[in-house]
C-alpha cells in the first residue's frame, strides 16, 4: 500500500471498501479545497473542462443527482443526464447495452445511481471511463460516506476515536455499509442501532457493537446518524407500524438531551419527520443535515477531480 | 458393441477392485476384467488411465424441450461424455414441462436419435410444477422416467409431498425434492451471511432449506416411501439427512461440486456465473458438505448442470437467472478438492460419481461386474489445464472458468461403444486449451 | 541534480524582499487599496514577508491573501496524477483594489496565466501587479514582473530552488544542473 497520499489507485470510485485510509484522507483534504469555490461570486474553476461526465440514474434520486450535476458544472465538466424513465431502458435494453451505447459517445466519466448492487462494478470492469457509484441497491454509496466524514471532521474535528451510532433499517441502506468501512477504517468506533428484523445477519463481523436500543446508542455517541425508514417496510414482517417505530427508535429532542453535550444529527435524507426523526429534532440545534447537504458537492468535486485525470493513463 | 480396454488401473467400487486389469466388453455389457485378456475385437490403450464405471449424473437440466437456445439434448449429452458420464437423469422443468407422457417419449426418442449418452427421464411431481396436483405418476414412469421431481420450486403443500411420496412407493421410485422455503428466501440472490450483508445482496438462509428438509424427512419417515433430496447445501441438512438414516428412514441425498468446492465469499466478484439456487455458501457450511462425504451421508455427486444463454447472464446479479453448468468440470474439481485434498480416496469419488448415484435411482450401470451394461469412464488424472470458454455445452456459464484442473475424462464409453474419445476430439480442435496430456508413462 | 552556484544567501534573500517592498509601495504611491496575494506554494512566505516589511516602513498592516492556481493549470488534462487542491483565501474583495501577485520564480509565465484566471473569478482589480523573487527569463507568453528580485540569464536545462525558512531548512536560491 503507498503511504504517499498524492493520487487514487483506481480508475473509479465503486465503494468505500477498496480504499486505503490514505486515500480517503487525500478526497476529504482535497474537499477542503472545493468547499471554498463554492462560496466565490464565480462558482466555477475550468478544472474539468471539455470532459464530458454523464449522470446514469437508473433509480429515482433527487438530492444526490442534484449534487453531482452542481458538483460537474462547478468544475466547468460538460454534464448529460440519462435517467430510466422514458428512455430506451424501459424499452428493454440491458443496462450493459445502454452503458455501451453511452461510451460510444465517448463520455470521460460515467455515474451511476442504480438498484441493483454490483452495477457499477459491471460497467467499470467493461468501459474505459472512470465510473462513479452513486449508490447500488443495499451495497455502497461512497460519496455520502465521504461527505458524512467530512462534516464530522469539520464538526468533530476529527474521526479516529469518535463515536458514531447509526440508528434505524440498517439491512437496506447502502449508506450504512459505506459509513461503516469508511468509519472503521479511519478507526471510529461505529454503533449500529435498531430493530433485530432491520439487523442483517453477521452484521458485526464488519466491526460495529450493535444494540436494540436507541437510548443506548445516544449513550456516549459524539454523532447520530438516523436511517430513512422506507414507508413500504411497514406491514412488511420488518417493522409492525411507523407509529411504534417511532415510539421505539424516533429521535426525540428529549432522548437527544440525555446524550453528551455537542452531540450532532446527521441524516442522508430524504427525512421522514414523524417516523424516524421528529421535526424538533431536524431543526434543531443539533442538526447538521443542511451541511451535509453543502458538504456534499465539495466531496463530488473532489472525487471528479481526483479522477478526472485518470482515464488518461494508460489505457 | 465390442471392445478390448487393456492396460489400465481398474478402480470399481462395486467389486472393491483397484487392480491393474484389461476390461472386455461383448455385446454392450461387460464379459470380463481379468488379467491379460486376448481377444479380436477393437482394443483401447488405457495405460498411464484410470478405468471406472461409467459417471452417472442424477441431476441434469438439458433445457429441451422449449429452451433451445440455452441446451439441447444433443449439446447436453455430448457434454456429458466429455466429462465423463455415460448417464444423465433430465430434470423436468423443461417448456412445457416433463408432466405427462407425450414429453417423456418425446425426450427418450429425441435422446436416442441425438443423444451421446443414456438419458434417463425425471418426470414432475405435480402438473405443470404448479405443485397443486399430482402429475400422472405411475403413466410417466411407464414412458420411462425413474424418478419424480420439481425441482427448480420445491413441493411447498405437505400433503401434495406425503401423497407424492406413498404413490410412488407404489412405483419403486424415489421422490427428488429441491428443498427451499419461498417466504424464508423472499427476493434472495446469495446466501444469507457475512457477504450477503457486505454486498447488500438480498440473503438466502441456510434456513431456507434446513426446514423443509427436516419436513420432508418426517414425511419419508410417515410414509417409508424412498426421499432423495437434491443439491443439499447446508450443515443442517447434512445433520438431518445423517440422524434420518440412522434412524432407518429411506432418504438420499446428492450434493454438487460448485457446494463442496466454492464459497459465499467468491461472490465479492459479482460475477453471475456464481449464482445458483441453492446458494453457494458459508464456509461452515462447506466443511459440513465435506464431513458429510468423507462418512457416507452423501450418496452420489451431481452436477444440476443448469445452462444458460450468454445474454441472460450478462445482466445485473440480482436479474441473472440461477444455475452454472457443470458436466465437463464435476470430476477435475471433486478430484482436486475431495482427493487431493486428501478428504476421501479415489475409491470414493468414483463411488460417489459412478455407483452411487445408479444405486440411489436403481439404474443399470454403475459396476464393471460380468453382464453390467459396458458404460465405461477413462480418466487421465494427470492432466493439467484450465477450465476455459468455450464448452462442449452450448453454454458457458460454469463458476469454474479460469481455475486450473487437473484430472478428465479422456474416453467415455457407452453400451461399449467408444462415445468420446479426447484424442479424437483434441486433434479436431486443437485450440480448445493448452492441456498437457501425459498418456503414456 | 547538482548544485551549480548559489544565488542568494539569507541576508541578500532578505535584502532582495525588502528592496522589493519598497518598490511596490512606491510604484503604488502609498498603500492605499493594495493587497498582497501569494501564489502557492512559495508565493506565499514571501508574499508574507513582503506585507510584513510594508507594515513595518507604513505602521500600517497590509491585507494579504492565498491563490491556489492548480484548477487553473492548462496542463491539468495531461498530467497525472492530478495535483494536490487547497483552498484559496483572499481577506476581502478585490473589485477596484490593486493586487500584487507574488511568486518566487517567474519563467515561461503559464503559472502567471492561470493565476490571473483565477484571480478574475473573485472580482474585477483596478490594477493587478506581479512580483517575483527571480525572472530566470524564457518566457512562453506575453507576460512580465513589475517588481522583480534578482533577474537572472539561465539555460534551459537549469533548474532554480528558492528554498525559504517558512517551508524549507533555509533560506536560499540555488541554480541547478539537471
Amino acid at each position: 500500500m503507498r503511504t504517499a497520499s498524492s493520487a487514487l489507485r483506481s480508475k473509479d470510485l465503486l465503494g468505500i471498501e477498496p480504499l486505503s485510509p490514505e486515500e480517503i484522507t487525500l478526497i476529504l483534504d482535497t474537499a477542503e479545497g472545493f468547499k471554498e469555490v463554492s462560496e466565490r461570486p464565480v462558482k466555477k474553476v475550468p478544472a474539468l473542462r471539455g470532459q464530458l461526465v454523464i449522470n446514469l440514474f437508473m433509480e429515482a434520486s433527487t438530492r444526490t443527482r442534484v449534487s453531482f450535476e452542481i458538483a460537474e458544472k462547478r468544475l466547468s465538466a460538460d454534464t448529460l443526464n440519462f435517467s430510466a424513465s422514458g428512455s430506451s431502458v424501459e424499452k428493454g435494453e440491458t443496462l450493459i447495452d445502454t452503458a455501451e451505447n453511452l461510451m460510444a459517445m465517448h463520455p470521460d466519466m460515467i455515474v451511476i445511481r442504480h438498484k441493483h448492487p454490483g452495477s457499477p462494478k459491471m460497467l467499470a470492469d467493461r468501459l474505459p471511463a472512470s465510473v462513479i457509484n452513486a449508490g447500488d441497491g443495499a451495497h455502497e454509496h461512497p460519496t455520502q460516506a465521504l461527505l458524512d466524514a467530512f462534516t464530522i471532521r469539520e464538526r468533530v474535528g476529527r474521526l479516529q476515536g469518535t463515536n458514531i451510532s447509526i440508528v434505524g433499517d440498517i439491512a437496506h441502506s447502502r449508506v450504512v455499509r459505506s459509513n461503516i468501512h469508511l468509519l472503521t477504517k479511519m478507526k471510529a468506533n461505529v454503533t449500529v442501532a435498531g430493530p433485530p428484523t432491520l439487523l442483517p445477519m453477521d452484521i458485526e463481523k464488519m466491526g460495529v457493537r450493535v444494540v436494540h436500543s436507541l437510548d443506548k446508542a445516544i449513550e456516549g455517541a459524539d454523532v447520530i446518524m438516523m436511517l430513512r425508514i422506507q414507508l413500504e417496510r411497514q406491514g412488511k414482517l420488518t417493522i409492525p407500524s411507523l407509529r411504534e417505530y417511532y415510539n421505539t427508535f424516533g429521535l426525540t429532542p428529549e432522548r437527544l438531551r440525555r446524550g453528551k453535550e455537542g452531540l450532532i444529527v446527521m441524516h442522508p435524507g430524504p427525512m421522514n419527520r414523524g417516523v424516524e426523526i421528529a421535526s424538533d429534532v431536524a431543526d434543531g440545534p443539533w442538526s447538521v443535515i443542511l451541511e451535509q447537504v453543502t458538504n456534499g458537492v465539495a466531496v463530488r468535486m473532489a472525487v471528479l477531480y481526483l479522477l478526472g485525470g485518470a482515464h488518461m493513463e494508460g489505457a | 458393441m465390442n471392445l478390448l480396454i487393456i492396460n489400465g488401473r481398474v478402480v470399481d467400487p462395486s467389486q472393491k477392485l483397484d487392480a491393474k486389469l484389461d476390461v472386455l466388453i461383448e455385446d454392450g455389457r461387460i464379459a470380463r476384467v481379468d488379467k491379460k485378456i486376448k481377444s479380436g475385437v477393437d482394443v483401447f490403450d488405457a495405460a498411464g488411465l484410470v478405468v471406472t464405471p461409467g459417471f452417472v449424473d442424477l441431476h441434469t437440466h438439458l433445457r429441451e424441450p422449449g429452451q433451445e437456445h440455452k441446451e439441447t439434448i444433443a449439446t447436453a449429452t455430448r457434454a456429458a461424455v466429455a466429462g465423463g458420464y455415460s448417464a444423465v437423469c433430465a430434470m423436468a422443468n423443461t417448456v412445457p414441462p416433463n408432466d405427462e407422457r407425450a414429453v417423456t417419449e418425446m425426450v427418450v426418442a429425441e435422446a436416442a436419435r441425438h443423444g451421446a449418452c443414456r438419458v434417463y427421464p425425471i418426470g414432475a411431481v405435480s402438473r405443470g410444477l404448479k405443485g397443486e396436483e399430482l402429475a400422472e405418476l405411475a403413466d410417466l414412469h411407464t414412458a420411462g422416467c425413474v424418478a419424480v421431481s420439481d425441482d427448480g420450486k420445491p413441493v411447498w403443500n405437505a400433503q401434495l409431498m406425503r401423497r407424492a411420496l406413498e404413490y410412488c412407493s407404489m412405483l419403486g421410485i424415489p421422490v427428488i425434492a429441491h428443498e427451499e422455503d419461498a417466504n424464508l428466501n423472499e427476493g434472495g440472490v446469495m446466501h444469507e451471511g457475512y457477504y450477503s450483508t457486505l454486498l447488500g445482496l438480498a440473503g438466502i438462509p441456510a434456513a431456507s432449506e434446513e426446514t423443509l428438509v427436516a419436513r420432508d424427512v418426517i414425511l419419508a419417515r410417515l410414509t417409508g416411501a424412498h426421499l432423495h433430496i437434491a443439491h443439499m447445501s447446508t450443515a443442517g441438512a447434512i445433520e438431518v439427512v445423517r440422524r434420518a438414516r440412522r434412524a432407518g428412514v429411506n432418504v438420499t441425498c446428492e450434493v454438487t461440486p460448485h457446494h463442496l468446492a466454492l464459497t459465499d465469499q467468491s461472490v465479492q466478484s459479482f460475477s453471475t456465473n456464481l449464482k445458483m439456487n441453492p446458494p453457494l455458501r458459508s464456509k461452515e457450511h462447506r466443511q459440513a458438505i465435506l464431513e458429510g462425504i468423507a462418512d457416507g451421508t452423501v450418496d452420489a455427486i451431481a452436477t444440476d448442470h443448469a445452462p444458460h444463454h450468454f445474454d441472460e447472464k450478462n445482466v445485473e446479479f440480482d436479474l441473472a437467472p440461477f444455475g452454472v453448468i457443470g458436466l465437463e468440470t464435476a470430476f477435475p474439481v471433486c478430484y482436486d478438492r475431495l482427493v487431493r485434498k486428501k478428504v476421501i480416496a479415489l475409491g470414493r469419488l468414483i463411488d460417489l460419481f459412478s455407483c452411487g448415484p445408479a444405486r440411489v435411482f436403481n439404474l443399470p450401470g454403475g459396476s464393471l461386474r460380468q453382464g453390467s451394461v459396458g458404460d465405461v469412464t477413462i480418466l487421465d488424472l494427470e492432466a493439467q489445464y484450465e477450465a476455459a470458454a468455450p464448452f462442449v455445452s452450448k453454454a458457458s456459464n460454469s463458476a469454474f472458468i479460469g481455475e486450473k484442473l487437473q484430472g478428465r475424462a479422456v474416453a467415455t464409453i457407452v453400451g461399449g461403444e467408444l462415445r468420446y474419445d479426447r484424442r479424437v476430439h483434441a486433434a479436431a480442435a486443437p485450440a480448445k486449451s493448452a492441456a498437457k496430456k501425459k498418456s503414456k508413462r | 541534480m547538482n548544485v551549480k552556484k548559489r544565488l542568494l544567501d539569507s541576508a541578500r534573500m532578505n535584502r532582495a524582499i525588502r528592496r522589493m517592498a519598497i518598490e511596490v509601495v512606491e510604484k503604488n504611491r502609498g498603500i492605499d487599496d493594495l493587497i498582497i496575494v501569494g501564489i502557492r506554494s512559495r508565493g506565499v512566505p514571501i508574499g508574507e514577508r513582503i506585507a510584513k516589511e510594508i507594515e513595518q516602513m507604513e505602521n500600517q498592516p497590509v491585507p494579504f491573501g492565498i491563490l491556489d492556481i492548480t484548477l487553473y493549470r492548462d496542463d491539468l488534462t495531461t498530467i497525472a496524477p492530478q495535483p494536490v487542491v487547497k483552498p484559496t483565501k483572499l481577506p476581502e474583495p478585490i473589485d477596484d483594489k490593486v493586487v500584487v501577485l507574488v511568486d518566487d520564480v517567474l519563467y515561461t509565465g503559464r503559472t502567471i496565466r492561470a493565476a490571473l484566471d483565477a484571480l478574475i473569478d473573485f472580482g474585477r482589480p483596478r490594477q493587478v501587479m506581479l512580483a517575483v523573487l527571480i525572472d530566470r527569463g524564457h518566457r512562453e507568453l506575453p507576460i512580465h514582473a513589475d517588481v522583480i528580485g534578482k533577474t537572472v540569464p539561465t539555460d534551459a536545462n537549469e533548474v532554480i530552488k528558492v528554498k525559504l525558512t517558512e517551508t524549507d531548512d533555509a533560506d536560499e536560491v540555488l541554480i541547478m544542473e539537471k
